[in-house]
């Protein structure tokens, strides 16, 4: 039988309640079990475009709950997906063939903070921001810092292997987790990973981060804490040619300057968040790039003085250096606000994520917005160009006869040339059910067949999470159904 | 030959069939005794100073990575001896870790040879990527039971312009919470080490701050290394001095005698024999070495 035929028998009925619902509600309070169809329903997407069903929705508020659940899954034969905030823009949290949601949006509490060997232990639910907020006045923070930073969650993070912004000098998620606490897919309970530096045998710490729910569920998160810098500069520097601008993140790192962050926006993103925000940003250029380095004031000083030398070398319109907090807020707000603005452009929007060589950025970048303007459409670039982070945002009207299918194709497009380019298919966003069956452009069945092996080892039964990543059914039995919304 | 071709070559040589072991320049334990031994290609197929990346065979000396990347002004975060390949396979990081992180934050792309013979690419090129399953990190520390490396894709960092190490009679804990990143901090017990990279006027100011003397060398370091929780490094001064070397804020402590032997639990040691027999249902790739019992 498939996952999805098993699933059917699961499915919430309006009237009368399931075999399967009383089974959890037999496991965890009533309460934290919920079959309603509305309440159901909400738990059907995520960030993303993509549908999904989902047979009962558990919130599960410790290691013991997501415990139970797991193996009221097993019994049932039912598959599970773990859910943090429900941000991802992937279809990672997407439940597929009736799955059981298991939320840990209650497990939210900061569990230790040791400031001196900057580590701390927390529930998978904890939000990003929350817990830098929480921890400010040590001195350290969270160093992955997402644009849904204020609202996804540590285990979510996990789960993708969350990028930002800041991640340029310090590392994307995997660099910032010491262990990870989980249920595995058959209901046992294990530390990957540890406080200590270099635990016996595999990096199963390592293999587990980014495995979008697939491993199983994170219920305690040990992660690593940084000092916050003692001199932040933060520049803005315009450029009447894109390509330029783009160049120039090239010169900064074959120089030896690996800045904290380095974000560009272009003209028609600029327009939307100035018109949002009133900052004074440089409208009339084709391009921004904020640039954030950071550390000992001779080291900073030093940098803004050099950034502005090799800038110079590529025409640089104006260079603005915030003057003080309130001007770093302002331009971080600027950066951190374009989904919002460009909701004064269109009512809706499609945001891409691919990874290319720096060098070949301006190249790609001509290539999107020839790609956009074949199919008669708007798009934004706002992105993380200091590690080649490609953010297309096609931004539409879904009224508009044709237009989804229109932001469709020129998605594929964008995709495609990214990985043609020496790119690959996402920088933070992960594969989920967006990009799934894209994966042949970067893999060989040799190479996929070994990621299917290691979902094997952690989940012989292919309960958790599935449908994701791997195109292909990973010798599971389960056929792959096609999520509503889907554009590949 | 090129890279390409060698590794065509490789996988051949460790074929589909029979117990097979590999070797670098065997400063790491060297190969499986009495198991036909395969090395793996070597050499750098290029560099990429704006990409700030290498790709080279698994089989080229560390040594020759560093000279090379140093003609333009970077490197990577691997102790400099054996080869990129043996030191990806054991995993161990170097004295720099608790600045530059750790070794298996290097890797971008690899490919290895397979249990089958086949040649298995893992990961992508660019500097950020998570498209697909971490199998990067999973061959990181494995030792060579799951695939032997055969060429990898290295991310790089700059190559420091200054560096000083320098020693105080000072806390370590202290000194970790009052100097900005500091890239090494050692402590045998008596006396710290401290080591420093970055602008030289910004090391000036953070040694005179806390108090640190410029020293020309690090100390020597004990032959074992024992990995523990950073937060139990206090309990070292209880110890005689003189006897370890610890990594403050790290948790690796260098010792005279082995570490003893890890007890992971049930579950781990499952999840260990179900990922080896997916990936080498016959133990045929470094046969008799059990990851979770070497240190």
């Amino acid at each position: 039988m498939t996952v999805d035929a098993v699933a059917r028998s699961h499915v919430a009925a309006p009237h009368g309640t399931t075999p399967l619902v009383a089974r959890l509600r037999s496991v965890l309070r009533p309460d934290q079990v919920r079959d309603g169809v509305s309440e159901v329903n909400l738990y059907r997407h995520d960030a993303s475009n993509l549908v999904g069903h989902a047979s009962v929705v558990c919130f599960a508020e410790s290691t013991d709950d997501v415990r139970a659940i797991v193996l009221v899954a097993n019994e049932f034969g039912v598959p599970f997906v773990a859910r943090g905030s429900g941000t991802g823009l992937a279809g990672g949290a997407v439940p597929m063939g009736g799955a059981i949601v298991v939320s840990t949006a209650k497990m939210n509490r900061i569990l230790s903070v040791d400031p001196v060997n900057r580590v701390a232990w927390v529930e998978p639910g904890v939000l990003n921001l929350d817990l830098s907020k929480q921890i400010a006045h040590l001195g350290v923070h969270f160093a992955p810092d997402p644009s849904s930073q204020q609202t996804c969650s540590i285990g979510g993070n996990v789960a993708n292997n969350s990028g930002g912004p800041h991640c340029l000098a310090d590392g994307v998620t995997s660099a910032h987790i010491h262990a990870v606490e989980a249920v595995l897919p058959d209901g046992s309970v294990t530390v990957l990973g540890g406080e200590e530096p270099e635990p016996a045998g595999y990096d199963l710490r390592g293999v587990f981060v980014g495995s979008e729910g697939m491993f199983g569920v994170a219920t305690k998160v040990c992660v690593k804490l940084m000092a916050n810098p003692p001199g932040v500069a933060t520049m803005l520097l315009d450029f009447a040619d894109v390509a330029d601008g783009a160049q120039l993140v090239s010169d900064i790192i074959a120089d030896g300057i690996v800045p904290a962050a380095v974000e560009m926006m272009d003209q028609l993103c600029l327009r939307a968040v100035e018109a949002f925000i009133h900052a004074g940003l440089p409208v009339e250029q084709a391009a921004a790039l904020l640039i954030e380095v950071v550390g000992l004031p001779a080291a900073v000083a030093a940098q803004v003085e050099r950034i502005g030398e090799l800038a110079g070398r590529r025409n640089v319109g104006g260079v603005r250096v915030a003057a003080d907090d309130a001007e770093r807020a302002l331009l971080w707000k600027g950066r951190k606000s374009a989904f919002g603005a460009i909701a004064r452009i269109k009512p809706n929007y499609y945001l891409h994520d691919t990874v290319v060589p720096r060098h070949k950025l301006p190249e790609v970048l001509e290539q999107v917005y020839e790609i956009a303007a074949r199919h008669e459409l708007l798009v934004l670039n706002v992105f993380h160009a200091g590690d080649g982070n490609l953010h297309p945002l096609l931004v539409y009207d879904a009224r508009e006869p044709g237009v989804v299918e229109r932001v469709h194709a020129a998605g594929d497009e964008i995709v495609r040339v990214s990985v043609a380019a020496g790119g690959v298919l996402s920088g933070e966003h992960g594969i989920g059910l967006e990009k799934r069956d894209l994966m042949p452009l970067m893999f060989s069945e040799i190479d996929l067949a070994a990621q299917a092996d290691l979902r094997r080892a952690f989940d012989p039964r292919c309960l958790s999470n599935p449908d994701k990543v791997l195109p292909s059914p990973a010798g599971c039995g389960d056929i792959h159904s096609i999520p509503e919304g889907a554009w590949v | 030959m090129s890279l390409d071709d060698a590794i065509g070559a490789f996988a051949a040589q460790v074929g589909p069939n029979g117990p097979v072991t590999i070797t670098g320049l065997g400063t790491r334990g060297g190969p499986v005794v009495g198991v036909r031994t395969v090395r793996a290609p070597s050499g750098i197929e290029w560099i990429q100073p704006a990409e700030m990346t290498i790709r080279c065979g698994a089989g080229t000396p560390v040594a020759d990575v560093d000279a090379a990347l140093a003609e333009h002004g970077q490197c990577v975060v691997i102790a400099d001896f054996g080869t990129i390949g043996g030191a990806l396979a054991v995993g161990h990081s170097d004295v720099r870790r608790l600045s530059w992180g750790p070794v298996r934050d290097t890797v971008l792309q690899l490919r290895y040879v397979s249990a089958a013979g086949e040649v298995v690419k893992a990961g992508g090129p660019t500097v950020k990527n998570v498209s697909g399953f971490d199998l990067c990190r999973l061959m990181v520390g494995s030792r060579g039971t799951l695939g032997f490396l055969a060429d990898v894709i290295l991310r790089t960092r700059p190559r420091p312009t200054h560096e000083q190490w320098y020693s105080s009679r000072r806390d370590p804990w202290a000194l970790l919470g009052e100097l900005y990143r500091p890239t090494s901090v050692l402590w045998d017990g008596t006396t710290s080490w401290v080591l420093l990279d970055g602008h030289p006027d910004d090391l000036r100011g953070q040694a005179a701050g806390s108090e640190l003397v410029a020293v020309d060398t690090p100390p020597d370091l004990p032959p074992h290394r024992w990995s523990v929780a950073p937060s139990t490094l206090t309990e070292l001064r209880d110890e005689p001095a003189g006897t370890f070397v610890a990594e403050i804020g790290v948790g690796i402590v260098h010792r005279s005698r082995p570490a003893p032997p890890a007890e992971p639990d049930p579950e781990t040691v499952e999840l260990h024999r179900r990922i080896r027999d997916e990936f080498d249902p016959a133990g045929r790739l470094n046969p008799g070495l059990d990851v979770l019992a070497v240190t």
